[in-house]
C-alpha cells in the first residue's frame, strides 16, 4: 500500500545531543520511503555530543526539492525538551501540532549562572494552541527503557502523519536492533496512545 | 535497488560499485562518514585513515598511477593541506580513475572558515561536479571515475554540509560490485616524473586537455536547460538548484552539474532565450564571474547571497526583488532563549590543564579539536587558533616577536600533533625555541566523532597497530625536557607546567588522559557539595564543568549561589574538589 499526498508534508525534530533525534528522524524518513513517497531528511548536528542543539528536518511528498523547511512551514514540530521547543517554535506553521517531551535539559550556561533562564516557559509554550506535552520519559520507562523516550515521541508523531501502520512497523524493524525491538514497539504504541 | 542514503553514504556505494580499489581520507566534518562507510566494503576497497590530507591525496595519486581507481576524501580546509600534490598531479594526469571528494561548509557549521573550493578546481585545471542530492552524488562519483580515466584528469566532487548530511532516495542499481580491471602498470618516467623538462611538456598537454574538457562540459547531460515560462532565466548549481526549483517553480533553469569548466556556450544559448539572467550558487560568485567574463550579461541582485548557506527564505527575498512577489511570511522567533553552546564534557581530560594554564597567565597558541572549547569562558585559556598544526609555529612567532618574559605554550591534541604538529615541533628543537609544546593526548580524534589515529593503537578497520608515544617523538627530535603528566592531578600539573614554562628552553608536556565520552569513562565515585562548608565563593564554577550547577541556597550575604553537583553528569574526575579551598566537595556516600 502506498500513501498519496497532494502537497509536501514537513516535520522538524529538535532537541539536545544524545537524545536520539537522529535515529527518530531516520525511522520517520524510512517510513515515508516505504509509503512510496519521495523524501529528504536533513540534519545539523555540529558539536551535538558536547551538549549543543540538534535539529533534523524531514520532508515527504510526490517530489521534494529543498531539504530545508522554510520557517513557519512545519506541519508538526517535535521537541525532545521544553526550552528547545520555544527556541524553534517559529519553524511550526501557525496552529500546527507541537509535540513536546515534558522535560527540561537546562543549558549549562544557565545552570552555572552565566545566562538567565527562560522567563515564563510554561505560559509562553501554552500560548501555542497546537501544543501537546507528552510524558515520554515515564512512558519509556514503563515500556522497558528510558532510552526509548525518542520512540515514544515518534509514536505520538505517528498520530499526525498519514502513513499506514505497516510502514511504521517495517521502518522500525529496519532501523532498530533486534534485541531492542520489543521495547521500542511498546514505546511507539504508548506514544501513539498518549495523543490519540 | 533503492535506498535512503546521505551523500556521504552514496559516495561509498558509488566507489564500491565502480570498482574503486584504494581509498584514503583524514576526518573532517562534514566528510568524515565517507570513509566510515567505505570501511563497510573493506574486503573490496583498501581503505585507511591517513595521517593527514596530503598523505591521503598522495596515496590516491600512487594508486591512480599504478592503474587502479582511487577515492580520497576531505573537508574543504583539508584540500589546502593537499594542494601541493594535487597541483602537480594534475600535470602528470590520472591513469586509474581518481575521484577527490571535497566537502565545503557554507555557514561554517563546523569549520573555521567558509572557503569556496570551486575556485581551486579552476586553479588546478581539473573537473569539478556539484551534486544537488544523494542520487546525483552517486551518479557523479560513478561518472567521475570514468571521466578521470578518459581525460587523465583528477575529478573533484564538491559536496556541502547540506548535501553531505541530507538523506535522499538513491537507486544503486543491482548493488553488486562492478568488475573493473586495473590498467597494467608501465614505468614511464617522462610521463610520471615531474622534473622541469617533463613538466614543460606536461604544461602543453594540460592546455590541450582543457580544450577537451571544455568540449565535454558543453555536451554532458549533467549540464542541462530546463524550460519554463517568464522573462527571468536562472543558472543554478549544487543544492542551490533545489531551492530554485522550490521558490521559482515556473522559471526556465539552466542546471549546472559539471561546473568546472563551466558550459559557457550552452549558458550563452540559454541566456539568449530569456530577458534577464541571474546566477544562483552557494558562496563565491565563481560561475557568475566566468559567465560575465564571457560577455553574457548577468543581473547583480541587491539581495545578499554570497555569505552563509542559501535557503528557500533567502531565495524568496531574491524573488521579491526580481519579480515583485511577496517575501515569505514567517513567524518571528521567540526572544530571550539562552544559547546552548557546546562545552567540554564533564570529566574531559582537557579541562584540568586549561585551568592551570589560565591560572599561570600563560599565552596559549591553541589549535583545532575538542580542546578548542577551552577558549570559551569560564576557562578562556586560549589566545590564538588558526588551522590544524598552527599552534606551534604561531607560538614560535610570538616568542620571536618579543614576548621574552611571557610564558608561551602551544597546545594541540594528539591527532592534530600527528597531522601537522610534528614538523612544528622539529622546528622548536632545531632552532632551540624556548616555548613549551603541550599535547593534550586522549589517544583518539574526538572532535570529529572519535576516529582512530597513530596514537590510538588501532587503524580504521580496528586492527591493532603501532601506538606512537608523543614523548618518544619529542625525545627523538632531541628535546631534553619532556614530561608526561596526569590531567586530573592539578598540583602536579602546575608544578610541571611552571618548571617547563619558566625553563628558558624548549620543553614538551604530554598530558595523557581519556576522552570520557569515547571510553564511557566513569570514575569510582561521584562528588557532592557539602551545603554547610560551601561558602558560595564560585571557584568550582570557574572550571566550567557542566555537572556543576547552581544550588538553591545563597551565601550568607545573599548575593551568590552555592554550587550543587548533578549526579547524572558527574564522572568523578575530582577536579572540583581540588579547586575548593573549603573542603566542601567530596565523594557522595
Ligand atoms: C586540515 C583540517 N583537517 C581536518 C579538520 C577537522 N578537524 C578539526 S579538529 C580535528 C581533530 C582533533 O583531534 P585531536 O587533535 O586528537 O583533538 P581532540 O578533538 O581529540 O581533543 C579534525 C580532524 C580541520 N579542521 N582541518
Ligand atoms: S568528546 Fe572527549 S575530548 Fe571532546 S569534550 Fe568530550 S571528553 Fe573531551
Ligand atoms: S568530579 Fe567535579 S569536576 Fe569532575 S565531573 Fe564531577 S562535578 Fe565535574
Amino acid at each position: 500500500m502506498t500513501t498519496s499526498l497532494d502537497r509536501i508534508f514537513n516535520v522538524s525534530l529538535v532537541g539536545v545531543g544524545g537524545q536520539g533525534i537522529l535515529l527518530t528522524s531516520d525511522v520517520l524518513a524510512l517510513a515515508a520511503m516505504h509509503a512510496g513517497l519521495d523524501v529528504k531528511k536533513s540534519e545539523i548536528h555540529g558539536m551535538s555530543q558536547r551538549g549543543g542543539s540538534v535539529i533534523s528536518q524531514v520532508r515527504f511528498g510526490a517530489k521534494v526539492h529543498s531539504p530545508i523547511i522554510p520557517d513557519g512551514q512545519s506541519d508538526v514540530l517535535v521537541s525532545f525538551e521544553r526550552t528547545e521547543a520555544l527556541r524553534w517554535v517559529h519553524l511550526a506553521k501557525p496552529g500546527a501540532k507541537i509535540l513536546v517531551n515534558d522535560m527540561d535539559r537546562i543549558p549549562v550556561t544557565v545552570s552555572s549562572g552565566l545566562q538567565a533562564p527562560v522567563q515564563d516557559l510554561d505560559r509562553r509554550l501554552a500560548a501555542y494552541p497546537g501544543l501537546k506535552l507528552v510524558d515520554a520519559n515515564p512512558l519509556a520507562i514503563q515500556a522497558g527503557n528510558l532510552r526509548a523516550a525518542n520512540i515514544v515521541l515518534l509514536g505520538a508523531l505517528s498520530a499526525f502523519v498519514p502513513f499506514a501502520e505497516e510502514h511504521w512497523q517495517s521502518a522500525l524493524r529496519e532501523r532498530i536492533p533486534a534485541k531492542l525491538l520489543e521495547v521500542n514497539l511498546r514505546a511507539f504504541a504508548a506514544g501513539h496512545a498518549a495523543v490519540g | 535497488m533503492k535506498k535512503l542514503l546521505s551523500a556521504n553514504q552514496a559516495i561509498a556505494w558509488a566507489a564500491y560499485r565502480a570498482g574503486c580499489r584504494v581509498a584514503a581520507a583524514y576526518p573532517g566534518t562534514p566528510s568524515t562518514e565517507i570513509m566510515e562507510h567505505v570501511a563497510e566494503f573493506k574486503g573490496a576497497i583498501d581503505c585507511e585513515w591517513s595521517v593527514n590530507e596530503k598523505v591521503a591525496m598522495e596515496i590516491g595519486v600512487g594508486a591512480s598511477l599504478a592503474g587502479v581507481r582511487a577515492l580520497v576524501a576531505m573537508k574543504h580546509v583539508g584540500l589546502n593541506v593537499a594542494m601541493d600534490p594535487l597541483m602537480t598531479f594534475t600535470y602528470v594526469g590520472a591513469i586509474g580513475g581518481m575521484v577527490i571528494v571535497n566537502a565545503d561548509d557554507p555557514s561554517m557549521h563546523s569549520s573555521q572558515n567558509e572557503q569556496d573550493n570551486r575556485s581551486l578546481a579552476k586553479f588546478a585545471k581539473c573537473l569539478l561536479f556539484e551534486p544537488a542530492d544523494s542520487q546525483e552524488t552517486y551518479d557523479m562519483v560513478t561518472a567521475g571515475f570514468e571521466l578521470s580515466e578518459k581525460y587523465q584528469v583528477p575529478v573533484i566532487v564538491r559536496t556541502t554540509t547540506r548535501t553531505a548530511h541530507t538523506s535522499t532516495i538513491v537507486d544503486i542499481g543491482s548493488g553488486e560490485r562492478g568488475d573493473v580491471p586495473g590498467i597494467p602498470y608501465v614505468k614511464n618516467a617522462q610521463r610520471n616524473v615531474a622534473v622541469p623538462a617533463h613538466g614543460r611538456l606536461m604544461r602543453f598537454a594540460v592546455e590541450k586537455r582543457s580544450v577537451a574538457l571544455r568540449e565535454l562540459t558543453e555536451t554532458t547531460a549533467f549540464n542541462r536547460a530546463e524550460s519554463g515560462a517568464g522573462e527571468l532565466g536562472i543558472v543554478a548549481s549544487g543544492v542551490a538548484y533545489q531551492y530554485v526549483k522550490e521558490v521559482f517553480p515556473e522559471a526556465p533553469v539552466f542546471k549546472v552539474g559539471l561546473s568546472c569548466p563551466p558550459p559557457i556556450e550552452r549558458i550563452r544559448a540559454f541566456a539568449a532565450g530569456v530577458k534577464r539572467l541571474v546566477v544562483i550558487e552557494e558562496s563565491d560568485p565563481v560561475l557568475a564571474e566566468q559567465i560575465r567574463a564571457a560577455g553574457i550579461p548577468v543581473v547583480e541582485p541587491q539581495t545578499e547571497l554570497r555569505m552563509m548557506e542559501l535557503n528557500p527564505a533567502r531565495l524568496a527575498a531574491l524573488r521579491a526583488e526580481l519579480l515583485g512577489t511577496p517575501a515569505l511570511e514567517a513567524p518571528k522567533p521567540e526572544a530571550g532563549i539562552p544559547v546552548r553552546p557546546p562545552v567540554l564534557c564533564s570529566g574531559c581530560s582537557h579541562r584540568g590543564p586549561f585551568h592551570i594554564l589560565s591560572k599561570l597567565k600563560t599565552t596559549v597558541c591553541g589549535d583545532i579539536g575538542c580542546y578548542t572549547l577551552g577558549s570559551a569562558p569560564p576557562l578562556a585559556a586560549m589566545d590564538t587558533c588558526i588551522c590544524m598544526g598552527a599552534a606551534i609555529g604561531a607560538a614560535i612567532g610570538m616568542r620571536k616577536a618579543g614576548l621574552p618574559n611571557q610564558r608561551i605554550a602551544a597546545v594541540m591534541g594528539d591527532s592534530t600533533f600527528f597531522h601537522s604538529g610534528m614538523t612544528g615541533l622539529l622546528d622548536v628543537a632545531y632552532n632551540k625555541i624556548p616555548i613549551t609544546v603541550m599535547v593534550f593526548d586522549n589517544r583518539i580524534t574526538a572532535m570529529t566523532g572519535h576516529q582512530e589515529n597513530p596514537g590510538s593503537g588501532h587503524t580504521l578497520l580496528g586492527e591493532i597497530s603501532t601506538q606512537v608515544r608523543v614523548a618518544d617523538v619529542a625525545r627523538a627530535f632531541g628535546i631534553q625536557r619532556v614530561h608526561e603528566a596526569d590531567p586530573y592531578d592539578l598540583a602536579a600539573l602546575e608544578k610541571i607546567f611552571l618548571e617547563c614554562l619558566d625553563s628558558g628552553e624548549p620543553a614538551v608536556v604530554v598530558v595523557r588522559g581519556p576522552c570520557v565520552l569515547h571510553e564511557k569513562w566513569a570514575g569510582k565515585f561521584i562528588n557532592e557539595v557539602d551545603a554547610v562548608k560551601c561558602t558560595a565563593c564560585g571557584a568550582c564554577f570557574r572550571i566550567g564543568c557542566p555537572a556543576i550547577v547552581r544550588g538553591a541556597a545563597k551565601d550568607p550575604a545573599g548575593k551568590r549561589f552555592q554550587s550543587r553537583i548533578d549526579p547524572q553528569f558527574c564522572t568523578g574526575c575530582n577536579l572540583c574538589a581540588q579547586v575548593c579551598k573549603f573542603g566542601a566537595i567530596s565523594p557522595a556516600k
